[in-house]
This record gives C-alpha cells, structure tokens and sequence, in this order.
C-alpha cells in the first residue's frame, strides 16, 4: 500500500529551472497585463458601445470600399510610392549593413571593433523608425528624404545584427584555409564568406522589405512621407470615411499578401542551404 | 564542351545587379527621393544634434511625467502581447496540421490571422480611430490585432514541427484531443510561445509609441508634442528614455530566451 503511495507521488514534469522560469515569466505577465487594465485610460469609452461601433464599422470598411478623393489610378501610383520607400531604404540597409555586417562579425574583424558596431547598432534599433524620420526631418524637412533616412538607419541596424551573425556562422576551417593559403581579407569575404552566405543574406533582407513596406505605411500616416499611409491618415482624421479606407485597406492588404507570399516561396526555395 | 560555371555566375551576378540598380532608380524617381539632399542632410542633422538635441535642466524637471507616460507605454505593449499570444495559440491549435479538429477550422483561421498581420498597426489604428477615439483601447487593439496575426503564424509552424510525433503516439495510445493538447503539444510549444511574446513585446514598445503619436497616448504623443513645440531638449531625453527601456526589455528577455530554449 505505502508503496502505491509512493509511486503516485512521482513528479512527471518534474520542477527544474526550465519549468520554473516559464512558470515565473508567464505569472509575471499575467499579473504586468492585468495591472496595465487597472491603468487604463479610456478617456470616458464606453466599451460596449464601441465594440458594437467597431463591428459596424468593419462592416462598412469591408463591404462597402469605394474611392471618393483620390482615383483609382492615383491610389495605386501612392501604393508604389509606398513601395518604393520601402524597397529604397532595404536596398540602401542592405548596402551599408554588408559592409558594417563585416566589420562586425567575431570571425572576421577584431573584437573591439565588432564590439563598438554591435553596441551602435544595438542603440539605432532601440529607437522607434518614426522618431529616426523625425529626427531627420529637422534639418531635411518632413519628406521623402527624411523618411528614406530614417528607415534606412532602422533597416542597417536590423540588418548589420542580421548578416553579422549569418557571417559568423561560417566554418572556421573555411576561413583558416584560405588565410594559410595567403588570400587577403577582400579575398576571403567575396570567395568564402559571401558564396556561402548569401542565401540567409537574401533572405533576411527579404524579411526586411517586408517590414519595410509596413513601415513606409506608418511613415506616411505619422510623419510626412507621402504614399498611401498618408492617403489612409487623410481618409481616417481629416475625412472621415470609412469606405475610402476600406479601399485603402484592401490595396495595402493585397500587395502585403502577395509579398508574404512570396516570402514563403522564396524560404522553401532556398530552404535546403539555410542552416 | 562544358559551359563556362564561373561566366554563367558571374552573368547572373551581373543581371541581378542590373535589375536591382534599376529597380532602386525608379524607386528614386516615384518616391521623388533626392539623393544629393538625403547626403548632406547626415552631417546637417548630426551637427544640429550635438548642439540642440541634447536633454537640459529644463527636460530633466520634466523627468518624472515621461517617465510616467513611458510605463504606460510599455504596460499597453506587455498586455497587447500576452493577451493576444494567449488567444493566438488558441487559434494556432485550431489551425495548424497536427492539431486541427477538422481541416475546415484551419482555412478561416489562416485567413483571419493572415488578414490582422498584413495591415500595419498604423492602418489599424486608423481604422480603429473611428470607433474608439484618442483612448488607450485604440492603441491596444491596434497592436492586439497584428501581434495576435503574428503569434498565430509562428505557433502553427511550431506545432506542426515540434509536436507531430508525439501527438500521433498519444493518439495510438486513446487519449482524447483536451488531453493531447494539454498534456503534449502545450508543453512542448511553451518555451517557444515565450520566446515570440518576448519578441513581440520588444517590437510593440517601438509600435506603441508610433500609434501613439496617432491615437494622443503614451511616450509617443509626449515626444511628438516636444518636437513640434521645438523643445528638442525634452524630446532627446524622451528618445533617451525609450532607448534605456528597450534595452533593459532585450537584456531581460535574452536572459530569459537563454534559459528557457
């Protein structure tokens, strides 16, 4: 009987570190989540009423999107607008992280230097993109420069962590070998280090114009840089209307599928030679 | 006779490139981007920085208000995350392979989460502006919506690779679908799942004080009210302030990524 007892008293996940930690995190944003309710403001809202305003409003933003201010033309010469910023700032991150991205990977640079790129990059990223455009909207003046800036220094920072550490996945015998046999540094990188990553390069800057393209979005609606997110902020704050935003709405959602889309397909193209 | 691999490569290189140099052309022609403009503005904007953008005496009096505003910040952001984790893993189980009641669950469920991700917060909060005006509820479910697109996409993923084995011997074995779900899959997703909402919380703290320059809440509308009322000090001790938070956030949850995976 006690030994029964015994046996049913076997822990079968037991306690460890690992499941402490989990459990702790989880109360602890529970209890975060839960006092952040206790603050909120909602500035007199009633939730039920909106709630059920919300629904009529996705109603008519879904079912009812027709244009009014701008031609279906202009709105798609605004989406490409869009998609250029954000496909000029990947390109222009993509250029200046490869080069940072270098200096900044353990195995190719010395390590005070990789420390001081990692630290500066570190910081660029902790800053929102929108306060980036703003910042360099004082002395460029709120636009396309300013917003191209912006993003562009985001887009390194996210970039230069990201190919840095694709570069540091290489093969030490690699590199070893080819430096015993006398290559220069600019040999070593353009015959080793890029050949064998330029899959995860690719598809990290990929990544990267997608989150481009939804920020070129926010940057339109928040801090001057044209395109449809500005078209979207006139039609919510200065117009008022729902169905033009709808139309909007599904623009954006189109392009954005179709380049998730394309991600995917491009991930399960190259899949095999990622590690 | 064999082609020439290392011409052929270096032709593709070269088209790639061509198309890529194109590309940003005409990307600079749409966006009417002026390069020379974009150059100089680097060093103008660093040299006016030294000068104005640095926080004074004045900013500091003001210490305690952004710090105020900056919790709310990142307490809408933690809430955000976790409570559409929780409901993005509800939905992710009822859309993923292995763990699907029914494959007809898994097509709405894809599409639903597929829809609130690919609008970017700022177009939600836009759209949400309507029926929530400048209160807190807009920006939260501004973020909710794209964090819960998100959750749902990763953990179908995990799911259908973490999991796949063992949720068929549990079946072999009679255990009912609660069972399975709770006694295997969960568990198996948690240290992931945790990862993501560590990562989502850090994303959302930059999100919400982009809606909040949108929607009048939160660090975001503090700054932007400094910066258009030309005091640059305070606003360099907001952007200041952002900066020690995110990076105190990515420590914690690296530490926690560390023990966990």
């Amino acid at each position: 009987m006690e030994a029964v007892e015994q046996v049913r008293r076997i822990r079968i996940r037991p306690l460890s570190r690992v499941n402490l930690i989990i459990q702790a995190t989880l109360i602890g944003l529970a209890l975060l989540t839960l006092y952040s309710f206790t603050r909120f403001d909602s500035r007199g809202i009633d939730l039920g009423e909106a709630t059920r305003d919300m629904v009529a409003s996705f109603r008519l933003l879904l079912l009812e999107p027709r244009l009014k201010n701008v031609t279906a033309l202009e709105m798609v010469r605004q989406l490409f607008v869009t998609v250029g910023l954000g496909f000029l700032t990947t390109v222009f991150g993509a250029v200046i992280a490869f080069f940072l991205g270098l200096l900044a990977a353990q195995n190719l640079a010395p390590r005070r230097v990789t420390h001081i790129i990692k630290g500066g990059t570190a910081f660029i990223r902790a800053v929102p993109t929108v306060l980036w455009v703003l910042f360099f909207a004082v002395s460029a003046g709120l636009g396309s420069v300013a917003a191209v800036l912006g993003m562009t220094f985001h887009s390194a920072g996210y970039l230069i962590k990201a190919y840095s550490e694709s570069f540091e996945e290489i093969e030490p015998g690699v590199l070893e070998a080819l430096r015993a046999s006398g290559a220069s540094w600019w040999q070593t990188v353009f015959q080793a280090v890029v050949p064998a990553s330029a899959t995860a390069l690719l598809s990290w800057t990929f990544v990267r114009f997608e989150i481009n393209f939804s920020t070129a979005i926010a940057m339109g609606a928040t801090a001057g840089a044209g395109g449809i997110g500005f078209d979207m902020f006139m039609a919510s704050a200065f117009y008022l209307d729902l169905r033009e935003l709808g139309a909007f709405t599904y623009a954006i959602l189109a392009f954005a599928i179709a380049l998730e889309w394309a991600a995917t397909r491009l991930k399960t193209a190259l899949g095999p030679q990622r590690h | 006779m064999q082609p020439d691999i290392f011409r052929m490569r270096r032709r593709q290189a070269l088209l790639f490139f061509a198309l890529l140099a194109t590309l940003t052309y005409g990307a600079i022609l749409i966006t009417e981007y002026d390069t020379v403009k974009g150059l100089v503005a680097i060093p103008q904007a660093a040299i006016w920085a030294a000068s104005n953008f640095v926080p004074d005496q004045e900013a500091f009096a003001r210490l305690p208000r952004i710090i105020d505003k900056l919790v709310e910040t990142i307490l809408m952001a933690i809430a955000s995350s976790t409570v559409a984790s929780a409901l993005g893993l509800v939905v992710a189980l009822l859309g993923a392979t292995t763990t699907r009641p029914h494959p007809w669950v898994s097509l709405p469920a894809r599409g639903l989460a597929s829809v609130f991700r690919n609008l970017d917060v700022s177009a939600w909060a836009l759209i949400l502006l309507f029926s929530f005006g400048q209160s807190a509820y807009t920006g939260f479910l501004a973020l909710f919506f794209v964090t819960f697109g998100f959750i749902v996409r990763v953990m179908m993923e995990t799911i259908d690779e973490v999991s796949t084995d063992s949720v068929e011997a549990l079946r072999t074995t009679g255990a009912g679908y609660l069972a399975i779900i709770s006694q295997s899959v969960v568990p198996a997703c948690l240290p992931q799942l945790i990862s993501w909402v560590l990562f989502m919380i850090e994303t959302n703290i930059r999100s919400a004080t982009l809606v909040g320059i949108l929607t009048g809440t939160g660090i975001g509308f503090l700054f932007d009210l400094y910066f258009k009322s030309f005091n640059y000090s305070s606003a360099s001790l907001v952007v200041l302030v952002i900066v020690i938070a995110v990076l105190l956030i990515e420590a914690v949850s690296n530490a926690i990524r560390r023990a966990v995976l």
